[in-house]
C-alpha cells in the first residue's frame, strides 16, 4: 500500500503496519467525512441524493467485482447477472417467505453467493480468458433464467418490491433510504478492507500475483479462486437487493451484458486492487451519463443538435461515452482514479518543495 | 416427413454454422497472430454491413462497387484499430486487453445505433430470391449463395496460409514471435495485417447476413456466438473454428427443435450453445484441436 506517512514515522509492529487509517489526520478525516455524509440528506436535494444512493449500491457491487478481478486476478463478465439475482432473491424472499426486508437483503447476498459458487466452479480450473468466456456464458444462462422463471422474477412483467422497513418505520423516501445505503456501504467497505488484512485476503492477492508460487506456498488454488467468486457474488447480491428495495420495481431486462461491462468499467476506472477505487469508479460511472446529458442539453436546439440528432439518441451517446471511457482509461491511466488521487495527494504533501 | 424435417434442420444448421465458422476463423486469426481475445468481432460484421448498406442506399452504388469500397474501408478500419488502440497495450495483462476490446465493442455498437437507428433495414435486392430444390429439400437461393461464399472464404484461408508468403509469415509469428522477427518478419506488420484480414472477412460475413436477413444491431451477436464455436474447436485452431462453427449451427437448430417438440422452455436457440460451452470448458477446456498450454516455472 502506497500510503503517505510523515517522515520519522516508523512502524515497529505488524499491527501498526496493517492499520487501515495509519495517521491521526486520516482518522479525523474519516469521522468528519462520515458525519458530513450523515448530514447530507438534510442539505442536498432529491436529485443529488438519488445519485449518491446509486453510487452507494453500485459501489458495493463494484467492490465485490474488484475483490474478484483486482485482488484475485480472475475475470468475470457476468457480474450484472449476479446483481440481478440478488435483487430478485430479496424481493422473492420478502414476498413468498414473508421475511422482513432488513433480513431479506443479507439473505439475498448469501443466496447469490451460493449461485456464484456454482458458476465459480469452473474458476477452480480455468483462469484468464477461459474464465472470462465461462462467465460470459453464466451471464446469458442467468439472463435466460430470469426471463423464464416467472415464480421468481415475475417474468417479462417484472416484480414489484416493498420498501425497506425497520421496527415499523418505512425507509421509502430518498432522504431516509440514503441512511440504509450508507450503513451498508460502511459495513461492506470496512468488511472488505479488513478481509484484505487477513490470511485469506493475503492468499487471494498471492493467487493474483503469481499463482504457481502461491500454490507452492501451500495456498489451495481451487479453494481460493472459488471463494473469491463467492465473495464477489455476495457483494453483488447485497448491492442488487439494495437496488431492488430502492426502485421498488425490478425488471428482467435491466441486467444485461452492458450492465456487466459497466461494472468492469467501474473497477478499471476506479483502480484494480484498491478498495476506495471501487467507490470512485462507481461515482464516475454514475456521473458520466449525467455529464453527457448536460452536455447534450447545452447544445440542445443549436445547429449541432439538429445535425447530429443528439436529443433523440442520448442513450447511445451514453453507451459510447462508457465505451470510450474504458478505452481511454486503459490506454492513458491504467492504474485508475485511486492511483491518480494518490499522486495528487503526494503532490500537495510536498508542495512547494516537490523535488 | 420426420426424416425430411430433420434433414432440413441439419441443412439450416450447416448454412448458419458455416457463417459462424467464417467469423470464428477470423476471430482465431487475431488470437493466433497477436494473442488478443477480440470481443469486438461482432462489431466488424456490424460496421461492415452498415457501411455497405449505406453505400448502396445513400450513394446508389452498384453492389460490386459498394462491396469493394466496403472491403477497402474495413482494411483501413482493422489496421487503424490495431495501431491506435491495441498497440499501446502490448505486454499488458490479459484482462486489460479483454477489457479494451469490450470497450470497443460497446462503443461501435452504440455508434452504429446512433448513425443508422435501431431498426432492421433490408438490403437493396442483390440477387433474385428463388426457392431451389436440393436433394428434395427446399432452400432459398440466398442461403445457397451464403454457403458458397463461406466455403470460398474457407478455401481462401487455406490457400493463404499454405502457399502465400504473408500467410507463412503469419504462421511463423504465431509459432514464435522472436524467431520470426529474427528471420526478417515484421511482427508489427503481421499484427496489423491479421486485424485487417479479420475485419475484412468478418465484414464479408456481415454483408452476407445483411443481404439474407437485413442489417440490424442483432448482427453483433455473431461476435458472442463465436465463443462457443472457438471454445469447442480450440482457441488457436483454424480448422477447429470451422468445425466448431458448423457444430454450433447444427446444435442451435436441434436445440430449438427439441425445445419446440418436448421441453417448451423457449429461447433454447440462443442459450443452448452456452450450456454446451460451459460443459466443454469443464471437461476439455482446450477444445477439440487447441494446443494445451503447459506451464513451466
Amino acid at each position: 500500500m502506497a500510503t503517505m506517512t510523515p517522515a520519522g514515522d516508523y512502524r515497529s509492529t505488524y499491527r501498526e503496519d496493517m492499520t487501515i487509517f495509519p495517521t491521526r489526520g486520516s482518522r479525523i478525516a474519516l469521522w468528519v467525512g462520515l458525519a458530513l455524509l450523515c448530514l447530507a440528506p438534510l442539505v442536498l436535494d432529491r436529485y443529488l441524493l438519488h445519485l449518491l444512493i446509486n453510487i452507494g449500491f453500485l459501489g458495493i457491487a463494484a467492490l465485490g467485482l474488484n475483490i474478484l478481478v483486482g485482488f484475485t486476478g480472475q475475470i468475470s463478465i457476468g457480474h450484472a447477472a449476479f446483481f440481478g439475482f440478488g435483487a430478485f432473491a430479496s424481493a422473492w424472499a420478502h414476498e413468498a417467505l414473508h421475511i422482513p426486508v432488513a433480513l431479506a437483503i443479507p439473505l439475498a447476498g448469501l443466496a447469490t453467493a451460493l449461485i456464484g459458487l456454482v458458476f465459480g466452479a469452473p474458476a477452480a480450473r480455468l483462469k484468464g480468458l477461459y474464465l472470462a468466456i465461462a462467465t460470459l456464458a453464466a451471464q446469458f444462462i442467468l439472463e435466460d433464467f430470469f426471463a423464464r422463471a416467472r415464480w421468481f422474477t415475475g417474468g417479462v412483467a417484472g416484480r414489484v418490491t416493498e420498501p425497506f422497513s425497520l421496527f415499523g418505520f418505512a425507509f421509502d423516501t430518498d432522504e431516509t433510504y440514503f441512511y440504509v445505503v450508507l450503513a451498508f456501504v460502511v459495513v461492506m467497505f470496512a468488511g472488505a478492507a479488513n478481509l484484505m488484512r487477513t490470511r485469506d485476503g493475503r492468499a487471494l492477492v498471492a493467487v493474483r500475483d503469481h499463482y504457481l508460487s502461491a500454490e507452492m506456498m501451500g495456498i489451495n488454488l481451487a479453494y481460493y479462486r472459488t471463494l473469491s467468486f463467492g465473495i464477489a457474488s455476495f457483494y453483488a447480491g447485497i448491492g442488487g437487493a439494495l437496488y431492488a428495495h430502492y426502485l421498488l420495481f425490478v425488471s428482467v431486462e435491466a441486467f444485461n451484458i452492458l450492465f456487466s461491462i459497466q461494472f468492469l468499467g467501474m473497477v478499471i476506472i476506479g483502480g484494480l486492487g484498491t478498495i476506495k477505487g471501487s467507490l470512485m469508479g462507481a461515482a464516475f460511472m454514475v456521473l458520466l451519463p449525467e455529464v453527457v446529458q448536460s452536455l447534450a442539453d447545452m447544445l440542445a436546439g443549436g445547429a449541432v443538435d439538429r445535425a447530429l440528432k443528439l436529443g433523440a439518441s442520448i442513450s447511445y451517446l451514453r453507451e459510447m461515452a462508457i465505451g470510450a471511457a474504458i478505452i481511454l482509461f486503459l490506454i492513458f491511466e491504467p492504474d485508475g482514479l485511486a492511483h491518480r488521487w494518490q499522486q495528487i495527494k503526494a503532490y500537495w504533501k510536498l508542495y512547494p518543495y516537490s523535488h | 416427413m420426420e426424416l425430411g424435417f430433420l434433414l432440413q434442420l441439419l441443412l439450416n444448421g450447416l448454412i448458419v454454422g458455416a457463417l459462424y465458422g467464417v467469423v470464428a476463423m477470423s476471430f482465431v486469426l487475431i488470437y493466433k497472430a497477436s494473442q488478443v481475445v477480440n470481443f469486438a468481432q461482432g462489431e466488424f460484421l456490424l460496421v461492415g454491413a452498415w457501411v455497405c448498406w449505406w453505400l448502396l442506399t445513400a450513394w446508389q452504388l452498384p453492389f460490386w462497387l459498394g462491396f469493394l469500397v466496403t472491403l477497402a474501408f474495413m482494411t483501413l478500419f482493422g489496421i487503424l484499430l490495431q495501431v491506435v488502440v491495441l498497440r499501446p497495450l502490448i505486454g499488458e495483462p490479459v484482462i486489460s486487453v479483454i477489457m479494451i476490446t469490450i470497450g470497443l465493442s460497446i462503443f461501435f455498437q452504440a455508434l452504429m445505433k446512433w448513425m443508422f437507428g435501431v431498426f432492421a433495414q433490408p438490403f437493396p435486392p442483390v440477387f433474385a430470391v428463388e426457392r431451389v430444390r436440393v436433394l428434395g429439400l427446399e432452400v432459398q437461393s440466398v442461403y445457397l449463395f451464403s454457403l458458397a461464399i463461406s466455403v470460398a472464404i474457407m478455401l481462401g484461408f487455406w490457400w493463404f496460409f499454405t502457399y502465400s508468403k504473408h500467410g507463412l509469415a503469419m504462421r511463423a509469428t504465431a509459432f514464435d514471435q522472436q524467431v520470426a522477427a529474427s528471420l526478417g518478419v515484421s511482427v508489427p506488420r503481421v499484427f496489423a495485417m491479421s486485424w485487417a484480414i479479420s475485419a475484412v472477412v468478418s465484414a464479408v460475413a456481415g454483408v452476407v447476413v445483411g443481404v439474407v436477413n437485413g442489417v440490424s444491431s442483432a448482427l453483433s451477436f455473431y461476435g458472442i456466438k463465436v465463443f462457443p464455436a472457438v471454445i469447442l474447436g480450440g482457441l488457436d485452431s483454424i480448422v477447429g473454428a470451422v468445425l466448431g462453427g458448423l457444430i454450433v449451427g447444427v446444435l442451435e437448430n436441434l436445440a430449438q427443435w427439441l425445445d419446440a417438440e418436448w421441453l417448451n422452455w423457449g429461447n433454447m436457440y440462443q442459450v443452448a450453445p452456452f450450456y454446451a460451452m460451459i460443459l466443454i470448458l469443464l471437461i476439455k477446456p482446450y477444445g477439440l484441436f487447441g494446443t494445451e498450454t503447459i506451464e513451466r516455472v
